[in-house]
C-alpha cells in the first residue's frame, strides 16, 4: 500500500526505536515491551500542502492500551490507517509483527455489509483472511463479542452499539497480535460503552496490544495504561494518563489537564 | 476473488427491488418491442359519408367507372364508422367515436366527368399529436384511393383510344356506330384510293387526309403508353453501397438488447463498487486480503455475466415476435460477451469515481442515456462538425461498438464482427485502467 510514496511498513519480529514525544517512559509497561509489537519512526503524512503528521515516533508493546487523543484534525485517524496500512505514509516507517494486514483494524465508521448477517459477515472476512479454521474462528467472535444471539440478524437491523461489537469483532478476526479502534465508542451508549471497555480490558490483559482513539477522555482515564497526545499532527506527549496530569501542573481533573496542556503549547 | 463473488451475488439477492427490475424489465422491454414490431399499427376509425346516389359512375369512354369503388377503396384503407350525413359524422368525431370524418360530395361524379378535379372534405378532432397522426394515416388512404380510381380511369381511357384504334366490331366507344374502322387502317385505304384517282385537287385533298390519319393514328398510339405512366411516373430502384441490407425490425431487436445490456451492465458494475465505499469495506477489503485488480475484476464479471444473461434472454423472447437466424447464435454470444465486458468495464470506472452507489447510479444513468441517442445519430441528418464530434464521442464509448457488434452477429451487418469485437477489447482495457487510477486516486 506504500508504492509511489517514502513511508513503509515493515512486518516482522521488531525494530526497536526510540519512543517519541516529551513524555518520556512508560512506565512498567516499557518493561513489557522489550520487543514492541508495533515501532512507528518519523512517520509523516502530508495532503499537498497540509502536513497531518510530522516525523511522528513510538512502540506498543504487548498487552498495552493506548489511547490517542488529541483535537479534531490532529490526526489521530490519518495515524491509526497508515499503522493498519490502509494508506501509505509520505515519510517514516513502520514496522514489527503486529503492523499492516496482521494489526486488526476497526475504522470509526463500521466498515461491514449491512446486507449480510453478522456470522456472514464474520465467515466473509475470516474466509479473505484465510484463516485455517473459519467456523471456529466465528463462533469464537460471536462468543467474545457477546453476539450469539444476534449471529442471524442482518447487519442493518443491529442497534449501532451491535454494529460497533460486528466493527470490532472482523477486526479480531484471524486473532491479531494488535488492534487498532478508531473511535470505537462514539455510537455507544454509556452502558454499551463501559461493555465494550470490559471487553477490550480482556483482550489487553490477554496479550493483545490495543490502539484505540477517542474524545471521551474519562476513557482515557479509566481505561488507557498510555496516553499519546496528538496536535496538529505532531505527538506533544507520551505517557500515563497519571504523568499528563502532573505535567499539566494543576488540575486533578484529566479533562481539564489535558486543555490545559494543550492551551500552554500553544493549541 | 470468489468469496467476494458469493457476497455480491447474496447481497444482490436480498436486494428484492433490484432483483425484481433486472428479471421485469428485459421481459417488459421484450414484449413491447415484439409486440410493436409483430404487429401493424391499427387502422384509425374513420367516419365515410358518401352523399352521391347509389350506383353513379363516371363515364369514360364506353367505360363506366363506380364511385362507389373509390369508396370501397377507402373503407378498406380505414377502420370506417357508419355515418349517412355529414351532421351525423361530426357528431361521431364530438362523441370519439371516429377521430375524423371524410365527406363524399353529391357532386364529384360531375365534376370528375367534365375534366375538373373532384373534391373531397375531411374533418378532424383530437388534440395536436392525434391529429397530426390521423392525418398522416387519412392522406395515406386518401393517396392509395385516388390512385386506385385514377388507374380505372387510365385503363378505361387507353382502352377507349385502343377501340379508336383498331375499330372493329369490339369498338367500346360510347355511341359509336357498329363495324366502326380503325384509325390505323384509314391511311392503307386511303392511299389504295388515291392510288386510282388522276392527279388534280380533289386527290391533294385525299392526300393531305391520309397524312393526318397517319400522324394520328401513330401519336395516338403513343398516347396510350403515356397513359399507363401517369399513374406512377417514376420506380424507384435502390441500392445498399456497404453491408448488407438489416430490416428495420431486427435493427430495432439489436438496439433494445443493446440499449439494456448497457444499462444493467453499466448500473450493477458501478453500484456494486460504489457500494464498497458507502458501506466503508473497500479499505477494510484493499488492506492485505484483496488485490485492488481482484476486486476490480470481481465487479466488472459479476455485472457483465448478470447483463449476458439478461441480453440473452431478451434476444430469446424477442425472438418469439420477430424472425431471427438461430444458427448465428454463437455469434449472438460473442457479440453480448464483449459487449458486457466493455460495459462492465465502463461501470467500474464511473463505480472508482463515485463515493456512494446513489451517485454511482446517478453518473450511470446520466452517461449511458446519451450515449445511446448519440450512437443512433445518422450521418449526414446534422451539421459535418457536430456529427464529427458525435463520432469521437461514440469511437470512445462502448454502446456503438457494442450496437455494430450485436447487428454484425444477428444481422451480418458491416462493420464484421471481428472489427467491433476488437473495438470493445480495447475499450475493455481503457476503461479498466481508468477505473484502477480512480479507485488508487480516491482510496
Amino acid at each position: 500500500m506504500n508504492s509511489g510514496e517514502a513511508g513503509g511498513i515493515r512486518a516482522g519480529t521488531g525494530a526497536g526505536g526510540s519512543n517519541g514525544g516529551d513524555g518520556g517512559g512508560v512506565g512498567s509497561l516499557v518493561e513489557q515491551a522489550a520487543q514492541p509489537l508495533l515501532v512507528a519512526e518519523g512517520l509523516t503524512k502530508r495532503y499537498g500542502e497540509r502536513d497531518a503528521l510530522r516525523a511522528v515516533s513510538f512502540e506498543v508493546g504487548e498487552g498495552e492500551l493506548v489511547a490517542i487523543v488529541g483535537p479534531n484534525g490532529a490526526g489521530k485517524t490519518t495515524l491509526l490507517s497508515i499503522l493498519a496500512g490502509v494508506q501509505p505514509a509520505s515519510a517514516g516507517e513502520v514496522s514489527g509483527p503486529g503492523v499492516g494486514a496482521a494489526l486488526g483494524w476497526a475504522p470509526q465508521q463500521g466498515a461491514v455489509y449491512s446486507k449480510l448477517t453478522v456470522a456472514e459477515n464474520l465467515r466473509l472476512f475470516a474466509r479473505l483472511a484465510d484463516v485455517a479454521d473459519v467456523e471456529a474462528a466465528v463462533e469464537a467472535m460471536l462468543d467474545q463479542t457477546d453476539l450469539r444471539a444476534r449471529a442471524n440478524e442482518r447487519v442493518e437491523r443491529l442497534s449501532g452499539g451491535n454494529r460497533q461489537r460486528v466493527n470490532v469483532a472482523l477486526a479480531l478476526i484471524g486473532d491479531p497480535p494488535a488492534l487498532a479502534l478508531d473511535e470505537p465508542t462514539s455510537a455507544l451508549d454509556p452502558g454499551q460503552r463501559q461493555r465494550l471497555w470490559e471487553f477490550v480490558g480482556d483482550l489487553a490483559r490477554s496479550g493483545t496490544a490495543v490502539l484505540f482513539s477517542t474524545h471521551h477522555l474519562g476513557e482515557v482515564r479509566s481505561y488507557a495504561t498510555r496516553a499519546i497526545v496528538l496536535a496538529d499532527g505532531e505527538l506533544l506527549f507520551d505517557g500515563t494518563p497519571d504523568e499528563l496530569v502532573a505535567e499539566a501542573g494543576g488540575p486533578a481533573n484529566f479533562e481539564a489537564a489535558f486543555v490545559s496542556y494543550l492551551k500552554v503549547r500553544g493549541h | 476473488m470468489r468469496w467476494l463473488l458469493a457476497k455480491d451475488l447474496r447481497i444482490l439477492g436480498r436486494s428484492r427491488l433490484l432483483v425484481g427490475v433486472l428479471v421485469l424489465y428485459p421481459i417488459a422491454i421484450s414484449l413491447l418491442i415484439g409486440l410493436a414490431i409483430s404487429r401493424s399499427p391499427g387502422k384509425p376509425k374513420v367516419a365515410i359519408v358518401n352523399e352521391t346516389p347509389p350506383g353513379q359512375t363516371v363515364h369514360v369512354g364506353g367505360q363506366n367507372v363506380q364511385v362507389d369503388q373509390y369508396v370501397a377503396e377507402l373503407f378498406d384503407q380505414v377502420t370506417p364508422v357508419a355515418a349517412s350525413s355529414r351532421a351525423q359524422a361530426i357528431a361521431e368525431i364530438k362523441s370519439g367515436k371516429a377521430l375524423a370524418a371524410v365527406v363524399i360530395p353529391r357532386d364529384i361524379v360531375a365534376r370528375v366527368s367534365s375534366g375538373t378535379k373532384g373534391a373531397v372534405e375531411v374533418l378532424y378532432n383530437g388534440n395536436a399529436i392525434e391529429q397530426s397522426v390521423v392525418q398522416s394515416e387519412l392522406n395515406s388512404a386518401l393517396a392509395q384511393a385516388n390512385l386506385q380510381f385514377s388507374e380505372q380511369i387510365q385503363r378505361a381511357a387507353a382502352q377507349a383510344i385502343g377501340s379508336l384504334l383498331g375499330g372493329g366490331e369490339g369498338a367500346n366507344v360510347l355511341g359509336a356506330p357498329a363495324n366502326l374502322i380503325g384509325l390505323k387502317e384509314i391511311p392503307g385505304q386511303l392511299r389504295a384510293t388515291i392510288a386510282k384517282l388522276p392527279g388534280g385537287p380533289e386527290r391533294e385533298k385525299l392526300v393531305r387526309i391520309e397524312r393526318f390519319a397517319e400522324f394520328a393514328a401513330q401519336n395516338l398510339g403513343l398516347a396510350r403508353g403515356v397513359l399507363s405512366t401517369i399513374g406512377q411516373p417514376i420506380q424507384v430502384s435502390s441500392t445498399a453501397i456497404e453491408g448488407r441490407r438489416t430490416p428495420l425490425n431486427t435493427f430495432a431487436v439489436v438496439v433494445a438488447v443493446s440499449v439494456s445490456l448497457m444499462f444493467v451492465c453499466v448500473l450493477l458494475a458501478a453500484g456494486g463498487l460504489a457500494l464498497e465505499r458507502e458501506e466503508h469495506t473497500l479499505a477494510r477489503l484493499l488492506r492485505g486480503t484483496i488485490a485492488r485488480d481482484g476486486l476490480l475484476a470481481e465487479k466488472l464479471f459479476l455485472a457483465a455475466a448478470c447483463s449476458f444473461v439478461l441480453a440473452l434472454a431478451m434476444l430469446a423472447g424477442i425472438g418469439a415476435f420477430v424472425p431471427l437466424e438461430w444458427s448465428r447464435v454463437g455469434r449472438w454470444l460473442l457479440a453480448l460477451a464483449f459487449g458486457a465486458l466493455a460495459f462492465g468495464a465502463l461501470g467500474i470506472a464511473i463505480g472508482a469515481l463515485a463515493r456512494e452507489v446513489r451517485a454511482a447510479s446517478l453518473l450511470a444513468f446520466g452517461l449511458s442515456l446519451p450515449l445511446a441517442f448519440l450512437a443512433l445519430v445518422p450521418a449526414g441528418s446534422v451539421a459535418s462538425g457536430v456529427y464529427d464530434v458525435v463520432a469521437v464521442i461514440s469511437f470512445v464509448f462502448p454502446f456503438k461498438p457494442a450496437l455494430q457488434a450485436l447487428d454484425a452477429a444477428v444481422n451480418g451487418a458491416s462493420p464484421g464482427l471481428a472489427v467491433s469485437i476488437a473495438h470493445l477489447a480495447g475499450l475493455t482495457l481503457l476503461f479498466g485502467l481508468l477505473a484502477r487510477v480512480g479507485l488508487r486516486r480516491l482510496e
